[in-house]
């Protein structure tokens, strides 16, 4: 075939992975998303350093805002380690969001239930109780791509939707707080459903703990267990998989019930922590915002924790550039956005060359 | 039956072609997208920022027309960085769709928020003087807003596009089977960008239909999940264009009886009926993915699949 002269680049394929592209290919993309979100700041007429000095540096530059960096990252870490589980197998759970919520709805039901109600039990009652629920909201699409080859994507997400609105039901009906001026709110859950706080002055809660937990978990799942070795194979070659006799099946309802579980856990940690009740709106989104965790922690667990800590400083960079610059707090999901898309497009390095002029040898056809 | 009935039966239609407008533009406009090969599950986010680009250029120019053009471009800007990425720089397109979706989510919001609480002019109906005042049919038929006939339009033309025309042909042999597009000499990247921005384009146009005709105002997160219904209506209409018209007026209907119930004072509390749309992309999935067989004979071979010209 023949090629005409050119200087523009081109993409020579690598013999094999890259591995140092691995882990510098996120690097790059935080720079460039530093850089693009300055000029976006400076077009919008603020002056790039500070704004990025606020956004990135000031929420870190007290106690109370470093436990508020590990309140956010929780949740967040929790939901991508499960989805990074799917994700390696090729199952795409997108409404982590929506397990969240049933989390949060299942052990807020037992911490309204046992409101009269004093004892140690009733914590880890609701811990199972929003793991129980995250699983069942996760079995739904689970059941249905593996019955039926509903599209797990399709579905997940969709029950997001069913999810929030079911919460919201909930909240201004039955669950309405009594004395609460018909705000549509629960009760302030009482001590014994409330999970302690590990950090004076901050809001830095247990749930801290089940996210390092399930980092721990995760690893070894991954690292040391037949099943996860199985999800590898089928993620990377579906066909190798089947003739090694792994089913896809398995593959898809272990995704769903682990991440459903642990997005359940997410969801029942906030309301037993930060919100203390049951809300419409359990949480601004952490069940999206992990799936971008997911992938700049490489779907690995130690990689998520870090990328949960840099997206949880997303949105306090958000809050502290709408009090401090009066921006609106949608910065934090264009930040996002664009981190995603910076790394994506990195990746092209790890299996590709970038090379200038004409190819050395004929492509192969 | 009574006149007063069928009337009344014509408005329902009326308002559920109405309804239907945005899942149909951008179910139409994906089902391009995927005839060529490539999936983006950035339809939600397309919409959004198609919707806040109308609504922005409609207030600042007074005019609607460029409101609309706006969200065709805003639309297809998207669609280029999504196309940029899948397919120059061969990232995955389940997890760039997705990106697509979050960074439209946060963009849109970002752009909007100084028009919260505006509202612009409707888009006035077609009016063809007594034509649209016969009984019955008049209003549907000769009495709607402009948008509704060109998704009619719309509809007729991409099947023809694909059923009779050679350019259409060629767009299906890409989605198909790209290498051996590629080996006769076809450029497979740029059809299938172009496919990607035609999509985006009129993912931006749905958008432009909430934000200007639908509910004349600007909304965060204001499609509500229309782009993934959108998506599932594809699956639905087995890459059909005209099952995909069919599809968004069923789901157009089920918006519409739910507001009606709503309306009549049905004692259900309005968010299960709210839940209905979800709920039927959900059952109709299902019934339509049970057949898996059907799925793989009219799903385009390689989509989802990258395609790198030197292999």
């Amino acid at each position: 075939m023949a090629h005409k002269p050119s200087f523009m680049p081109r993409l020579e394929p690598r013999g094999h992975a890259s591995p140092s592209m691995v882990y510098l290919t996120p690097l790059l993309a935080l720079v460039v998303t530093l850089l693009a979100g300055g000029l976006l700041f400076q077009v919008l007429g603020f002056n790039a350093p500070e704004a990025l000095y606020t956004f990135f540096i000031s929420p870190l530059t007290t106690a109370y805002g470093l436990g508020e960096l590990v309140v956010k990252a929780t949740p967040l870490a929790l939901c991508a380690i499960g989805l990074a589980l799917g994700f390696r197998g090729n199952v795409w759970n997108i409404g982590a969001e929506g397990q969240l919520t049933f989390g949060a709805i299942f052990g807020g039901g037992v911490a309204l239930a046992c409101y009269d109600m004093e004892g140690w039990w009733i914590l880890p009652l609701m811990v199972v109780a929003g793991m129980v629920g995250g699983m069942l909201w996760g079995a739904i699409p689970a059941f249905l791509k593996t019955r039926f080859h509903a599209s797990e994507i399709l579905v997940s997400l969709m029950l997001t939707y069913v999810a929030t609105l079911i919460l919201s039901l909930l909240v201004h009906g039955p669950w309405r707080d009594p004395e609460g001026f018909n705000f549509p709110e629960s009760r302030i859950f009482s001590d014994s459903a409330l999970l302690p706080v590990l950090l004076a002055e901050t809001r830095l809660h247990f749930g801290a703990l089940f996210a390092l937990a399930a980092v721990v978990g995760g690893w070894f799942i991954i690292a040391r267990t037949f099943v996860g070795f199985q999800i590898k194979v089928m993620g990377l070659t579906p066909a190798a998989g089947g003739y090694a006799g792994f089913s896809q099946r398995k593959v898809v309802w272990l995704s769903f019930l682990v991440s459903g579980a642990l997005a359940g856990l997410a969801g029942v940690s906030e309301v037993a922590g930060p919100i203390g009740q049951l809300q419409p709106t359990v949480s601004p989104g952490y069940g999206f915002t992990a799936i971008i965790v997911a992938f700049l922690g490489r779907l690995h667990p130690v990689g998520i924790l870090l990328a949960a800590l840099l997206m949880a400083l997303s949105y306090l960079g958000g809050e502290a550039v709408q009090i401090g610059m009066g921006l609106p707090l949608a910065v934090t999901g264009v930040f996002q956005g664009m981190l995603l898309f910076f790394l994506l497009a990195s990746d092209v390095l790890i299996r590709y060359r970038v090379r200038f002029g004409r190819p050395q040898q004929e492509a192969k056809a | 039956m009574s006149i007063e009935l069928l009337d009344a039966t014509a408005l329902l239609l009326v308002a559920m072609m109405r309804a239907a407008v945005p899942l149909a533009l951008a179910a139409l406009g994906e089902l391009v997208t995927e005839k060529s090969g490539v999936l983006n599950l950035g339809v939600e986010g397309m919409m959004l920022t198609g919707a806040v680009a109308a609504f922005a250029a409609t207030v600042s120019t007074g005019s609607m027309t460029f409101g609309l053009l706006a969200a065709m471009l805003a639309g297809m800007a998207m669609a280029l960085l999504f196309g940029f990425l899948t397919l120059y720089l061969l990232t995955n397109q389940v997890a760039t769709g997705l990106a697509l979706t979050i960074f439209g989510i946060g963009l849109s919001a970002f752009v909007g928020q100084g028009f919260v609480g505006q509202t612009v002019e409707p888009m006035a109906a077609v009016s063809l003087g007594a034509l649209s005042q016969i009984p019955l049919i008049g209003k549907l038929v000769f009495g709607q807003d402009p948008m509704v006939y060109l998704t009619l339009a719309l509809t007729g033309v991409i099947w023809w596009f694909f059923a009779r025309a050679r350019a259409g042909l060629v767009v299906r042999a890409v989605g198909e089977s790209p290498h051996a597009a590629h080996a006769i000499g076809y450029p497979v990247r740029l059809i299938r960008l172009g496919a990607v921005l035609f999509g985006g384009a009129c993912c931006g146009l749905a958008g432009a239909y909430l934000s200007l005709v639908y509910t004349p105002m600007w909304v965060e997160g204001m499609t509500a999940g229309r782009g993934w219904i959108a998506l599932a209506l594809v699956v639905f209409a087995t890459w059909r264009p005209w099952r995909a018209l069919l599809g968004a007026w069923l789901f157009g209907g089920i918006t519409i009886i739910q507001l009606h119930v709503q309306g009549m004072g049905v004692d259900l509390p309005s968010q299960v009926l709210s839940m209905l749309p979800y709920l039927a992309t959900i059952v109709v999935l299902v019934l339509i993915s049970r057949d898996s067989t059907r799925i793989r004979l009219n799903a385009p071979a390689s989509i989802g699949k990258v395609f790198h010209p030197e292999g």
